[in-house]
């Protein structure tokens, strides 16, 4: 029950842009699953959800702000973000929603209506 | 060292077998990336949060850059004092009352703070920020004595 939190960075070594793995938080509930993404400088525009063979894909491109002169102290990296998560099969994969707020990404994957929990009243 | 990027929080109800698994992908991960020797960060290993942070110089300013990605704006301290910018925070726990079970926690939750020396003095009352999109931008408008002028020649 816990592949979502089972990940695949090794997907297509192809692939000629770098990326970095951005920390991701997992959260189960009854009816789905809650993902946190951190992409500081990623907005809507930048950021890019997509579901293929049973991986959940979160892309996101950055609008860094343009300060200008010269950069005499650096830490961040230049790369996008990328990270992969197979998903439960319980998951809606038609039902995901995502939103971006301060380059926090919440995704809603929703559990299918079948393996809901469900109380059965006796009658 | 940049793997300190891809440290896990310390705090995770994971299995043996999974935590193996992450430290593989994780050493996978280190070698997948480009080097990039950064020792300014390697002092904080040990202490949780340690967001990046740039610093630009221009003719008139000095900028610093931040990367807080979910935080509220009330929850960033700016402070100068003594031609040392320091930029502290907390993200604070989100209450779990939806009956939610954590299956994977990377995100840092706490305090955090960076402090920089800055190359030149600035005008302490110009200091403006902004937050957009988790990035925090500071800028320090230089003070007017450093600032370079042109001198005519009469």
């Amino acid at each position: 029950m816990n592949t979502l939190t089972r990940e695949n960075r090794n997907g297509d070594r192809a692939q000629t842009e770098q990326f970095v793995a951005p920390p991701v938080n997992v959260m189960e509930a009854d009816n789905g699953y809650t993902l946190e993404v951190e992409m500081p400088g990623v907005n809507k525009d930048g950021l890019d959800v997509s579901v293929e063979n049973n991986e959940l894909t979160i892309v996101g491109r950055r609008s860094l702000p343009i300060v200008e002169g010269t950069l005499i102290h650096h830490e961040s990296r230049p790369e996008n973000f990328r990270r992969t998560l197979e998903l439960d099969p319980s998951i809606d994969a038609n039902k995901i929603s995502a939103k971006v707020e301060q380059g926090l990404v919440t995704l809603t994957l929703p559990k299918a209506e079948h393996v809901k929990p469900r109380k059965i009243t006796i009658s | 060292m940049t793997l300190i990027r891809y440290q896990t929080a310390e705090l995770t109800p994971w299995s043996a077998a999974d935590r193996w698994s992450n430290l593989r992908d994780d050493l996978n991960s280190f070698f997948e990336l480009p080097f990039r020797s950064n020792f300014a960060r390697t002092g904080q290993l040990f202490s949780g949060w340690s967001p990046a942070l740039d610093l630009y110089q221009s003719n008139d300013n000095v900028v610093a850059v931040v990367e807080l990605p979910g935080m509220r704006k009330e929850d960033i301290e700016i402070s100068l004092h003594d031609g040392t910018l320091t930029i502290s925070g907390e993200r604070k726990r989100e209450s779990n009352s939806h009956g939610e079970k954590a299956e994977r926690t990377e995100r840092y939750v706490g305090t955090f703070r960076r402090s920089i020396a800055l190359p030149t003095r600035v005008d302490a009352d110009k200091v403006s920020a902004t937050y957009r999109n988790g990035i925090l931008t500071v800028t320090l408008p230089k003070a007017e004595e450093v600032k370079p002028k042109q001198i005519q020649v009469s």
